[in-house]
């Protein structure tokens, strides 16, 4: 068993070639002036980024994953259930971690003040919430399915619709911003965002699964989508 | 069993409304001891125009060099006070300012202590993923040992280190994404 000692800690896994977005994709027009030109600097993993914040599951708010009780009535749109599991690239939970999320409404508009497009916003729904993974690592959104929206990166261009998810993990490495996307939409194809990960089952495993089991009768069509931070070298606690 | 790390996407332009809730500026407050002291900046493109629609998030050890974190095994002192995380978005032209403490030094891979440093995230509209950089501090015996500064071709170190100012509790440190003076930023 590898020795966990204070200047020999367990670093964490570095990403498989092709599983990550370069930093310049000119596809994405707003990365042109802001992606970085120079290569980045291999650091090797120090007690300052093994470590990283944890938040006490105390100061959440247990009703903020639920999206669709958060003003005075019903958001308009279609009800979804969106939930899945935080797990590390060693296939274990990553329990008591924090996901944030935000997102259009059902008519591709953000309450954002720099949102401008023509679509009506909606009262009683501001898109964002977060939440806690419990001990096996699951959370649960009770959401709207936003809608697509059009921007501004070339002619006619459509973002897909999406869920923004942030994670933290238990690490300051771990830490994890990234969207999700439904299944056969077509516009995913031509969304340079999406598309900005070489790796085909990289970029696939941002879609999320159309899914029974959380779908409830009457109420909500579930969606599945799991999220994978990156996990611990070596893996010292594991025996085969 | 392995699997693969979900891939990044940009925060976009509105990640404010999912982010704010979190937002921390000042890590100072009672029962936090150490140097109190502000760093202030911006985020600036390749045209040197600030980014306005940019957050960094900071994360840091104790003045006594402790992380707030059960991995951290040093047998130092914690402070229920601090927790060392801070969220800074950028403001209309790309500036940002945030108070702390200077962190103690916490002790790298080579056996040696690492200079007082902050650990930093950027994110941004148009950033794919993340970028990850340090702050150091401005006269510091301790940089001129420091593993990670080290690792940096000396002519680019001065992009991590933050500058005095005219206020002895005032440092200025800055994000440049891209060009000639472009920031020192790590794969890790």
């Amino acid at each position: 068993m590898p020795k966990h000692t204070e200047d020999s800690l367990p670093g964490y896994r570095r990403p498989a070639p092709g599983t990550q977005p370069n930093h310049s994709h000119p596809a994405y027009v707003s990365s042109i002036k802001r992606a970085p030109s120079k290569p980045l600097v291999y650091l090797p993993h120090t007690l300052s980024e093994v470590t990283g914040p944890l938040f006490e599951p105390s100061a959440m708010d247990v009703k903020a994953c639920d999206l669709t009780h958060q003003g005075s009535g019903e958001p308009l749109g279609e009800r979804i259930i969106v939930s899945g599991r935080v797990l590390d690239e060693n296939g274990r939970p990553v329990p008591h971690t924090l996901v944030e999320l935000w997102q259009a409404n059902a008519a591709g508009r953000y309450l954002h003040k720099i949102d401008q497009h023509d679509a009506p916003l909606d009262p009683n729904f501001t898109g964002t919430g977060h939440a806690v993974t419990d001990a096996n690592g699951r959370y649960r959104f009770v959401t709207i399915r936003p809608g697509a929206y059009p921007w501004k990166n070339h002619n006619n261009a459509w973002r897909p619709a999406h869920i923004h998810f942030s994670l933290f993990g238990p690490a300051f490495v771990t830490r994890l911003v990234t969207q999700m996307y439904f299944p056969g939409d077509p516009l995913l194809a031509f969304d340079p965002i999406f598309n900005c990960t070489a790796d085909e089952n990289a970029r696939n495993r941002l879609v999320s699964l159309f899914d029974w089991e959380s779908t409830l009768p009457e109420q909500a069509l579930g969606y599945k989508f799991d999220v994978i931070l990156s996990g611990r070298e070596g893996t010292p606690w594991e025996t085969k | 069993m392995t699997l693969h790390a979900t891939t990044s996407q940009t925060v976009g332009p509105f990640f404010s409304i999912g982010f704010d809730r979190l937002n921390r500026s000042d890590l100072t407050g009672a029962g936090v001891t150490g140097q109190r002291i502000e760093i202030a900046g911006r985020v600036l493109d390749a045209d040197a125009q600030g980014v306005p629609d940019a957050v960094i998030e900071i994360w840091q050890a104790n003045t006594h060099g402790k992380y707030a974190h059960p991995d951290d095994p040093q047998d130092k002192p914690t402070e229920s006070a601090f927790h060392g995380f801070g969220r800074i978005p950028t403001q209309q032209n790309g500036t940002f300012r945030f108070a702390t403490i200077k962190p103690g030094r916490v002790p790298g891979p080579d056996g040696k202590l690492q200079a007082p440093h902050i650990v930093v995230s950027v994110f941004a509209r148009g950033l794919m993923r993340r970028l990850v950089t340090r702050i150091y501090f401005p006269d510091d015996p301790a940089n001129s040992e420091d593993y990670a500064l080290a690792l940096v071709e000396p002519s680019r170190r001065h992009t991590l280190i933050a500058k005095r100012s005219t206020s002895e509790a005032l440092l200025e440190w800055n994000v440049v994404l891209q060009g000639p003076d472009e920031t020192v930023f790590f794969d890790c």
